[in-house]
Formats: C-alpha cells, structure tokens, sequence
C-alpha cells in the first residue's frame, strides 16, 4: 500500500525554481524560440506530436522546451495537455492516396507510377558529423525539377488486381471506429484499437519489438512495399453547416510492408500487410508500426503465436511510454512507510531463519554427539 | 407537379449545391492559408462589420481517422487541435468556421468572412480579393514542394552480377 506524504514546500519550490534556471542554461546564450525548435528539431516534434497523440507542433515544440529537450516528458506534457480539451468530433478519413508526397520510395517495384522520391532523407548521407553544421551558413536553395504531374499511387492499390496481395479489409460502415482514449483497452483487440494503439506507442519499444520479428522472433519476411511522407487535408463534418470542410492539413508518415505468407488454414498463401500510419515524418516509427501491426495479426491469419511480437497483450500494454514512465518513475517517490512495513517483515523473517538454522545446527551437533557415543 | 415547377424546383436544387460548395471550398481555402497572409488579405478588402459572438473562440480536438491500410476500415491515428467558433455579423448573417490549431483570432476571421460572403454584395469581393488569391498562393506553395520532390526522384539500376 501506498501512504502519502506531506512537507518539502519550500525544498520543492526552491528546485522547481532550480529546475526553471538550469533549463535556460548560460544566460548569456540567446534563449530557444518555438519557431526555432520546430522548423529545426522538426522530427523531435514529430516524435513527440506522435507519441503525445496530439497534432499540434508549436505545442510539442513548447513540450520538448519545457522537458529540457527529454522527449518522454514532452510527451507526457502534451497527453496532459490533451486531457483538458473538449472533442468537437472526429475527422472523416484521411486518404493518404491523394497526398502531397515530399517522399515516397518502394523497396518492391523500381519502377512505379509516380516514381521513386527520396525526399529530405538521411538514406544514402555518410552518417560523417559535418562541423560546418555549428556554424550558420548560408545553404544552397533546393534543386528543383519539371514536375511530371503523374499521380502517386499508392503500391497496395498497384498490387492488388492478381488476389496475390490481400486487399484492404472490407469497411462496414456501420461499425464504431474503436477509441481507446474513451474505452478502456479489453482483449483480444481489434484492428482499428491495435493500430490506434501502436500509433501513440514508443518508438524505441516498438523498434525493439520490429527487429526482433526480423531475427526470427515470429519471423514474418518482410519488404517495405511503400513509405510515403506528405500532407493530407483534414476534412471534418461541420453540424451546423450540414456538409465537411477542410480545417488545415496535417503531415503523416505512412507505411505499407508487404509480407510472404505461405497460407493457412484461414488463408491463401499471398502477401499479407501490415500498416503503419503516424503523425509527422517519423518513417523508423511506421516501419516499426507495420511490422509490429502484421506480428500481432497471427490468430487473424492462422499462424502460431510464439513471440513476444504476437503477444497483443504484451505489445499493447507495455508500448506506451507515458503509462511505462508513470509506473516506473513511481518508484523514486518516498515509500517510507511501505519500506518500513517490509523492513520489519524482513526483520522478522531473518529472526525465524537464523532461529531454524541454530535449530538445525543443535540438532545436528546432539545427533554427531550420539553417533561418537556409539 | 407542373413541368415548369419541376424545372424550377430543379434550379433551385442547383443553386443550393452550389451555393454549398462554393461555401465549402471558401471556408476551406480560408482554413488552409497562413494567417498573416489571411489577415493582409482581409484589411485590403476594406470590410469592418459589427460582430457579436454566438459560440465560442473555443479550442478543442479532432479526432483524426486513417484507413487500415489505406483504403479499409476506419481507424484513430491520434487528435488534431483545432479552434471553432460562430458568429453574427450587423447584416443578420451567421457564420462558421472551424480550423486547425490555436489560433481564435484566424478562426473568428474566417467566420465572420464566411457571414459576409453569404451577401452576394459582398461574396463578390471577398472571392477577388481573399480567396483567389490566397487559394493561388497555396497552390503555388504545392507546386514548389512538388518541384523540389521532383528533383529527388531517382531510377534505380538493378545490377546484373558477373558470375558467367
């Protein structure tokens, strides 16, 4: 059990105060604007718009400042944030077909409707620091090429005629779109709930999880069938004007992976998918997201759940870094008198033990006593 | 019912549709462009009606759907802030806006323009004025992100190994 306690006040204030001071850092060094942190740690925002749920960047700008750069906190700062606000409703559903792709790369088909666009991407850079990087100089503007006006089109809408890639599940209209931030989470899970879930989930977690279905933990062979990185509107039914408009657009980062599949007894050996879809541009993020999303569709697909991967309720319950930080950090607060309580405990239980033991060792000196007597 | 009362009832219909779709894709536009360009926009039209608030600025969330997969059924990838409000311009006139983010003073700015544009005296110049060009502006914004993606797009070679 867990026993408050009270006091500290003014040893709280004083290293709240401290806090306030040390994250400014050297008074002499110009203070971080939020432009600055997000037109410059742009994908730090991502991160933390992603995790933190909330598509706002000048807000997880504001996080990452206030958590002195410890993106887990910023994250947690914006899901607190997010609690205090009302729902006006729910988007309709974005297309990401009809994107306005910045990037857009297949790992399956070289040459694809479209094109391959790498876009603002570290692929292919050295991964050399550059010094040139601390100073401020002035950049080359892009290059700039005709655009060809060919449409995007997304791989799985490519792939799908020959029955050889599983289509996109049937929509029923007439079912409500899961919302784990309204119910609580109750498994076996959805679709809709796993993925929502997995989207707010920690990068680094599900990462971890990815790979591991890569070096054989529910292996599931993979190919990255398309990323694609760009803007979509965000179209919302209006109630009182009878009809949706656009209330701005948002950038995400989605990913189709594409996965052989050698059948069972539910389905035909096809490629299966697993999909990826996550605020901003966060591609490490949406990989890790599909293959986690594929992994956990085993029971779906007839396939045997040996891995932590196709665990749902281990990947589901232990992916988001707010509850994990929650009940992790909880540890350092004081726990007097819960460790006092055990303190006596262990107390009384070393006493019987060495009690037993001195038992034993009469017992043992009485019988060696006889046995010379004999 | 008459022929000509039909054909009437028709035009009208027509109207309406239009009316709502020139209305969708203003109020549209207008949540889209940047805020200062929006604001710079609005002080050359030159319009100053009273406005009383009927609802809100008020600041709230969107929950925004993807497709599984892209194309399948519905599912939340997280929230969206976003401002609404109402209000009512001297005319009578009520209008509506919803936008993504924080910003009231942009959110109350498209509203009271989306009440304006409803008298055809004034939807005129709020079309050449703000709208055209601020939906010109964005499309421009589009191209050149499309222009610099372009210049990205690579052609892979597969390489045909020498082992013969």
């Amino acid at each position: 059990m867990y026993v408050a306690v009270k006091g500290g006040e003014a040893a709280i204030a004083n290293a709240h105060r401290l806090l306030a001071s040390r994250r400014r850092g050297e008074a002499d060094v110009p203070g971080l604007t939020l432009a600055q942190i997000a037109g410059q740690l742009s994908l730090a925002v991502d991160r933390v718009m992603g995790e933190g749920s909330l598509y706002d960047p000048e807000l997880a700008a504001l996080a990452i400042k206030q958590a002195r750069g410890d993106l887990i906190e910023a994250v947690f700062l914006l899901r607190a944030y997010r609690t205090t606000l009302p729902r006006f409703g729910h988007s309709e559903p974005v297309d990401t077909g009809a994107m306005l792709v910045e990037r857009r790369i297949s790992a399956v088909y070289k040459d694809l409707p479209g094109g391959q666009l790498l876009g603002p991407t570290f692929d292919y850079t050295h991964r050399l620091l550059d010094p040139a990087l601390a100073g401020d100089a002035p950049l080359d503007a892009p290059e700039t090429a005709a655009d060809t006006g060919e449409k995007v089109i997304r791989v799985s809408d490519i792939l799908g005629d020959e029955g050889l890639i599983e289509d996109d599940p049937a929509t029923d209209v007439s079912r409500p779109v899961a919302d784990i931030t309204r119910t609580p989470m109750e498994f076996p899970m959805e679709r809709d709930a796993r993925l929502q879930t997995l989207a707010r989930g920690d990068e680094g977690f599900l990462l971890a999880l990815a790979y591991s279905t890569q070096r054989g933990y529910a292996r599931s062979h993979p190919f990255a069938g398309e990323i694609r990185i760009g803007e979509v509107d965000v179209e919302v039914m209006i109630p009182e004007l009878g009809f949706a408009v656009v209330i701005g657009r948002v950038k995400l980062t989605e990913c189709q992976m594409v996965n052989q599949f050698k059948g069972s007894s539910k389905a035909p050996p096809q490629f299966t998918r697993g999909y990826g879809l996550v605020f901003g541009q966060a591609e490490r993020k949406a990989m890790a997201m599909s293959l986690c999303d594929r992994a956990l569709r085993a029971s779906e697909l007839g396939e045997d759940i040996t891995a932590p991967a196709q665990d749902e309720e281990f990947v589901l319950s232990h992916c988001d870094n707010v509850q994990s930080t929650g009940f992790v950090e909880h540890l350092k607060l004081p726990h007097y008198v819960d460790f006092q309580a055990e303190l006596d405990l262990v107390r009384r239980m070393r006493a019987e033990y060495f009690a037993k033991a001195a038992a034993r060792d009469d017992d043992a000196a009485s019988d060696d006593a006889k046995e010379a007597a004999e | 019912m008459t022929g000509a009362g039909h054909q009437r009832d028709e035009a009208a219909t027509q109207a309406a549709a239009r009316d709502v779709a020139g209305r969708q894709r203003r109020l549209s536009v207008l949540a889209k462009a940047p805020a200062k360009d929006l604001l710079a926009r609005w002080k050359e039209t030159g319009l100053d009606p009273s406005v009383e608030l009927l609802r809100g600025p008020e600041s709230g969330l969107v929950a925004l759907q993807g497709r599984i997969g892209g194309g399948g059924q519905p599912f939340h990838v997280g929230e969206v802030s976003a401002t609404r409000v109402t209000v009512r311009i001297g005319s009578g006139a009520v209008g509506h806006a919803m936008i993504s983010g924080r910003d009231a003073r942009k959110a109350q700015l498209v509203a009271v323009i989306d009440a304006l544009a409803q008298d055809a005296e004034h939807a005129e110049t709020i079309e050449r004025t703000i709208v055209a060009p601020l939906e010109k502006g964005l499309a421009e914004a589009d191209a050149k992100l499309r222009e610099e993606t372009a210049a990205t797009r690579v052609n892979f070679f597969t390489m045909v190994r020498g082992e013969d």
